[in-house]
Formats: C-alpha cells, sequence, structure tokens
C-alpha cells in the first residue's frame, strides 16, 4: 500500500492514478478482510476499487488526462503535512493493542450488543442488527446523505430541459 | 464497445451472476455479511458493467432515468416511512418492535424493509450519477 501512495503521488499522468487508486482501494479491501471486516472490505472493494474508478475516469474524459505541472516546491504545507504525522503517529501510541479485549470500545456497548443482539432481533449477523435497528438513526441519516447527493447530481448535470428538447425532436 | 467480442461474451456470462450475488447480499444481510448499502453497490456495479460494454442507451432502455429517480426517493421513503409508521401504532420512530406482536419478529422484518429501502436508494443513486456523468458530454457535444 506504502507503494501505490508514492507512485500516486508521483505520476502526473492522470488514468495511472486512477488505476492506481484502485488498486489502492483493492489492497485496503484484502486489509479489512484480514482483519475480519468483511462488511467493510464489500463496500471498499465495490465502491472504491469499482464505482469510484469508473466515475473518476469518466470525469477524465470530460476533462483532461494531464495534471498541470508545479515545479515550485511549498515550504508551507509540507510542514503542516510533517505536522500532522507527526501528531497522528503520536496519537497512535495511546491506542490500545489490536484484539486488547480491555481496550475502552469492547468495554461500554459492545458487550451489550454481542450478548442481547441475536435473541432481540433474531438476526445472528451483529453488524447488521447494530446498523439497522440500535443505529437506525445513524443509517437513516447515511441514506439520506446518499440521496441528497444523488438529487445534487441530477440537478447540477442532469439534463431536464435538454432531454425533453431531444423528445420534440425525435 | 460493441466490437470486442470477448468483453461482451464475458459480460454477459458474469452480470447474472453479478446481480444474483447483489440480491443474496441483499436478502442475506441477517446472516451472512452484507446488507443493504453492499448490495446496492454490487448491484449497481453489474449495471454499469452492462453500459459499458452495451452501451448507454441500451442500459436506459432496460432502466429508463424515470425510474432510477424515483428508486432514489423510494428508498429513503421506505425507510423513513417504516420509522413513521411504527411511531403510528404505537411505537418510538425507527423501534421496529412493535411492528409484530412477537418483537423479534417486529425487529427482523423492520430490518428487512430498512436494508431494501438502503439498497435502493444505494444502486438507484450510484447508476443515476454514472448516467449523468456518462450521458454529459454527448448531450453537450450535440448541441
Amino acid at each position: 500500500m506504502a507503494i501505490t501512495v508514492f507512485a500516486l503521488a508521483r505520476i502526473r499522468n492522470l488514468y495511472a492514478v486512477v488505476m492506481l487508486g484502485s488498486i489502492f482501494s483493492l489492497l485496503a479491501a484484502a486489509m479489512f478482510v484480514i482483519l475480519d471486516a468483511v462488511d467493510v472490505a464489500f463496500t471498499e472493494a465495490a465502491v472504491g476499487a469499482g464505482i469510484a474508478t469508473i466515475l473518476t475516469l469518466g470525469t477524465i474524459s470530460l476533462t483532461t488526462s494531464r495534471e498541470k505541472t508545479q515545479h515550485r516546491m511549498k515550504i508551507l504545507p509540507l510542514g503542516v503535512v510533517i505536522l500532522t504525522g507527526i501528531a497522528l503517529i503520536y496519537g497512535t501510541l495511546d491506542l490500545s493493542h489490536y484484539g486488547d479485549p480491555k481496550a475502552p470500545a469492547h468495554q461500554h456497548v459492545a458487550p451489550v450488543y454481542l450478548k442481547e443482539a441475536p435473541t432481540k432481533t433474531g438476526m445472528p449477523n451483529v453488524v447488521t442488527s447494530v446498523l439497522a435497528s440500535y443505529r437506525g438513526y445513524d443509517t437513516l441519516g447515511e441514506v439520506t446523505v446518499i440521496f441528497t447527493a444523488g438529487v445534487g447530481v441530477i440537478l447540477l448535470l442532469g439534463n431536464w430541459r435538454r432531454r425533453s428538447r431531444k423528445d420534440d425532436n425525435a | 464497445m460493441h466490437s470486442y467480442l470477448v468483453l461482451r461474451v464475458v459480460a454477459k456470462l458474469l452480470i447474472p451472476f453479478i446481480f444474483l450475488f447483489a440480491l443474496y447480499v441483499q436478502f442475506h444481510g441477517d446472516f451472512g455479511p452484507g446488507g443493504g448499502f453492499q448490495a446496492g453497490v454490487i448491484f449497481a456495479s453489474g449495471f454499469i458493467l452492462y453500459s459499458l460494454i452495451f452501451g448507454l442507451k441500451n442500459a436506459e432502455l432496460i432502466l429508463p432515468r424515470g425510474i432510477l429517480r424515483f428508486g432514489v426517493a423510494l428508498g429513503v421513503l421506505i425507510f423513513s416511512g417504516v420509522g413513521v409508521y411504527n411511531l403510528l401504532i404505537g411505537g418510538n420512530y425507527l423501534d421496529y418492535s412493535v411492528m409484530s406482536l412477537n418483537p423479534v419478529k417486529g425487529q427482523h422484518l423492520g430490518i428487512f424493509l430498512v436494508e431494501l429501502g438502503v439498497g435502493i436508494t444505494v444502486s438507484s443513486v450510484m447508476v443515476v450519477v454514472f448516467f449523468t456523468f456518462a450521458g454529459y458530454r454527448k448531450t453537450n457535444g450535440e448541441q
């Protein structure tokens, strides 16, 4: 994954960048499978590696395939990035180890969900029951976000008027 | 892309299985990994593959934009409608337990409907976005 990221930052041809982004998503999906997060892996593989790639390719075909090169080296952004990186790495020092049963995330509501979800909702997949039932509002919010995105694209790029004119001609 | 025989044959073989897998992920999400969002995305990617290989026009004949726009709204309506229905029959918003005499069955039904709504909205939004992007230049170039 690190190699892909460095290649992503260096390459100027946008087609190659899109393909590398797709590869990165696929690697991320594989990583999620290794971490036993199959649901997330599904989404990452289908959205990140599949649909996002195709949409970006569509955008490139509408615009241009070369990135505008900028040769000036900028100090301030580099400094900000390095500082953020250091802060993030410092933050990970406080994280508990992977799979540590004493981690706060496993102490709060997770045991209740794991114990109650199968009997209360009658479905063996805890992820689904948490997403759709315990966290129903969140999921509704997500769906509304997707809905809004779709409506936005239709309104901005959709062709209501042109379409009606074409129908007249046909 | 009408001349690529291999692509057409392989796509024809693959697309039914993609759709089948999407439906499996949708309706089997209670038991295995998956759910509405993943199923919607897989369904949409199968359809996008079809329109990549066989052309946008054929794809729009199968799934016209009007139906897609309807689907975009329908999914959210199903989701929030389930919530409102729960309110009306005396529960909390999105509290599926009241939907049946047996709370567990109610939960099951509620989650099923909600996931269906999610799947419909997600897949139609994805396909709509793809259609809009892919058809943008064509319609503008004609002018």
